[in-house]
């Protein structure tokens, strides 16, 4: 593609560099192209391949931004990553104790309900109160949230690579092998694959924290690939028949290729809304093991595992569940509203009303 | 039709064979058994009991003894609960944890399609932002945590109804439980009506029916109703899975005798046969709902053939 010659944004024509209109619908002033391509007006014209490149993903932005609810979710996201990332060195500066931190004295190792010192005044030292161990919530569930989203992400990532690359080839290849591939995705389908999970967790737990941990992105990523496979498939198969990859294959670019070079970028936006999808029911399966004690062990802690914790001294101390578990419900809750905004935004034909 | 059927229970074997071997392996893989952990064994006295549960024999004995005990339902005896079979044991949990799901899968499905017809009809009207909020907070409310908090709620500070344990099925012990179970299901139903409904009202056939002079009630309840309900339906296959697991944390949560927790101990105490027991019980739920599922489709969808 010529990415010298300019089009006009408005009906899609080449104009000759210099012209200060489009001779096809006389459209109005021409700017720089570069000028152009930062400005958000459709009338402008811009060079031929940023418009097509662009242009969807600054109209899903425009579209994303216009939706309150989503630019909520897209916040509370954003805030809570921060507060997670940073917060619990900010609180070891501050306070010289960490989120695992148990005091010495024995009338600080008991449960204080939030915004309560040790002699039961108000107190700004533990704003969600402590465990009964006398650890801060706030530092705790900060420190969880880390572990949560990072198993998470993690997790998501490690479903998006199998599930892009199995749906792309079975896409890609089409035939039987197609047939075959997604056969297993629908005997996958209808498995109990979480039972299988706890088994393997329960069985077979790893020797370390962080053994544990690697093995909960594999489990959890290798049982939520089987939707993305799909999508991608489906993308992969609307897209094989046009002319850039009959170009590409003219060429002698190798099948590799063609699947992750020039089909995948394609169906990048569904990939992305799906995913996005994705990470909340993740980290609720993280939170479901460790709320069973299957997943993440101590020292290290996530939201699944401090409510775990709190729900076992509910009726004396219920902040210790109300905290985490609310949290995580919020983050959750922001998750999702960004997932559909991202959708709506990215996929209008996908949109549900 | 018939072939269509014939066809998917066919293939329910070969998946419940997976299913079985995956489990079988993994136990066999593991490290230690049942009795590790536990006192430490005289040498003679392991050998004996090496000998009783066949553990000296190569392990494809092993597998193919395996089979054919599973092939006659007969998972052997529990290790934990000493003197009981794991078949009593299953019998014993099942109209615990069916009666909960039971109760929780029909309150989703009342409560999600009201909700989700009432909001797409009124689409963009107070009641759809309302009812739609409602439904992203039920599917963001982890289920091990709406469960405590309605036990605070309503037994350990109104008193209204028991925090814990089973008085059998009509009970007020159910009602909790069964909340906590199914608001996410009233939140995924929820969302799946209104979408499917929002489809169809906007189709022809809506159109046709309005046409003919039908009132708006029949328009609903007869036409739309039908066609908008499939996603919904579509969704009450995968939704046992999901149930399945949602009772695993219930029933640990409210400590009711079912199969979910019976499951999770069993995995902690290496039961062995139990494990397998429980797992291969699940997968022909799952499988066998599945199919019904399928089979469902094509009697209220007439588009669709086999």
């Amino acid at each position: 593609m010529e990415t010298q010659t300019l089009n006009c944004s408005n009906c899609g024509a080449p104009i000759r560099s210099g012209a200060a209109q489009c001779l096809n619908c006389e459209a109005s002033v021409i700017k720089a192209p570069a000028e152009a391509a930062v400005a958000g007006d459709t009338h402008e014209i811009v060079t031929g391949e940023i418009v097509a490149g662009s242009s969807l993903w600054r109209d899903a932005r425009r579209r994303l931004l216009k939706n309150k609810i989503a630019v909520f979710g897209m916040t509370v996201v954003i805030l809570m990553a921060l507060a997670s990332l940073i917060g619990p060195s900010i609180i070891q500066r501050a306070t010289g104790k960490s989120y695992d931190f148990i005091p010495r004295s024995s009338s600080e190792t008991k449960s204080f309900p939030p915004f309560r010192g040790p002699d039961g005044r108000f107190s700004w030292a533990h704003p969600m109160g402590t465990d009964v161990a006398g650890r801060d919530i706030l530092a705790r569930v900060l420190s969880g949230g880390q572990i949560s989203l990072m198993v998470a992400l993690i997790s998501t990532l490690v479903s998006l690579l199998i599930g892009v690359s199995y749906g792309a080839i079975a896409g890609y290849l089409g035939g039987s092998i197609d047939d075959v591939m997604m056969r297993i995705v629908d005997v996958l389908y209808s498995l109990p694959y979480v039972i299988i999970v706890i088994v393997l967790l329960a069985l077979l737990p790893a020797k370390t924290p962080t053994g544990q941990l690697i093995q909960l992105f594999v489990a959890l990523g290798a049982v939520s690939w089987l939707t993305m496979a799909r999508i991608v498939r489906g993308q992969v198969m609307s897209l094989k028949n046009q002319e850039f990859v009959l170009a590409a294959r003219a060429t002698g670019v190798p099948a590799h290729k063609i699947i992750f070079r020039h089909l995948v970028p394609n169906a990048l936006g569904p990939v992305i809304v799906y995913a996005t999808l994705t990470i909340p029911t993740v980290m609720l399966s993280e939170a479901f093991l460790s709320f069973l004690g299957l997943g993440v062990r101590p020292p290290r802690v996530s939201w699944g595992s401090l409510a775990a914790e709190g729900a076992q001294s509910l009726a004396v101390y219920p902040w210790l569940l109300i905290f985490p578990g609310l949290t995580m419900a919020l983050m959750l809750f922001s998750l999702n509203f960004l997932g559909d905004g991202l959708r709506d935004a990215l996929d209008p034909q996908m949109r549900r009303d | 039709m018939l072939r269509f059927i014939i066809r998917r229970v066919v293939i329910i074997i070969p998946m419940l064979l997976i299913i079985v071997t995956l489990t079988w392996g993994l136990i066999r893989l593991a490290p230690g058994n049942f009795y590790t952990g536990e006192r430490k064994l005289t040498p003679a006295i392991e050998q004996n009991l090496r000998e009783k549960y066949g553990l000296n024999k190569p392990w494809y004995v092993q597998y193919g003894r395996f089979l054919r005990n599973i092939a006659r339902f007969d998972f052997g005896t529990s290790l934990k609960y000493e003197g009981q079979s794991v078949n009593q044991i299953l019998w014993r949990a099942l109209p615990v944890s069916a009666a909960l799901g039971l109760t929780a899968y029909l309150l989703a499905l009342v409560v999600g399609i009201t909700i989700g017809t009432l909001a797409a009809l009124k689409q963009n009207s107070w009641i759809d932002y309302a009812t739609m909020s409602l439904a992203m907070l039920g599917i963001s409310i982890p289920n091990f945590v709406l469960g405590p908090l309605l036990v605070l709620v309503f037994a350990l500070t109104l008193f209204w109804l028991p925090p814990a344990l089973w008085n059998g099925f009509p009970s007020k012990s159910v009602i909790l439980p069964a909340l906590t179970l199914s608001a996410i299901y009233i939140a995924y139903i929820a969302r799946l009506t209104r979408s499917g409904m929002l489809e169809v009202m906007r189709s022809d056939y809506i159109r046709t029916a309005r046409a003919k002079g039908l009132s708006e009630r029949q328009v609903v309840f007869r036409h739309a109703l039908r066609g908008g309900l499939l996603p919904v339906i579509s969704f009450s296959g995968p939704a046992l899975a999901f149930l399945i697991t949602g009772t695993v944390v219930v029933e640990r949560v409210f400590s009711l005798p079912g199969l979910g927790n019976y499951f999770i101990n069993a995995c902690f105490n290496r039961d062995e046969p139990l494990i397998i027991g429980i797992v291969a019980f699940i997968a022909v739920a799952v499988l066998v709902f599945n199919l019904l599922v399928d089979i469902s489709y094509g009697f209220i969808d007439p588009r669709i053939r086999y």
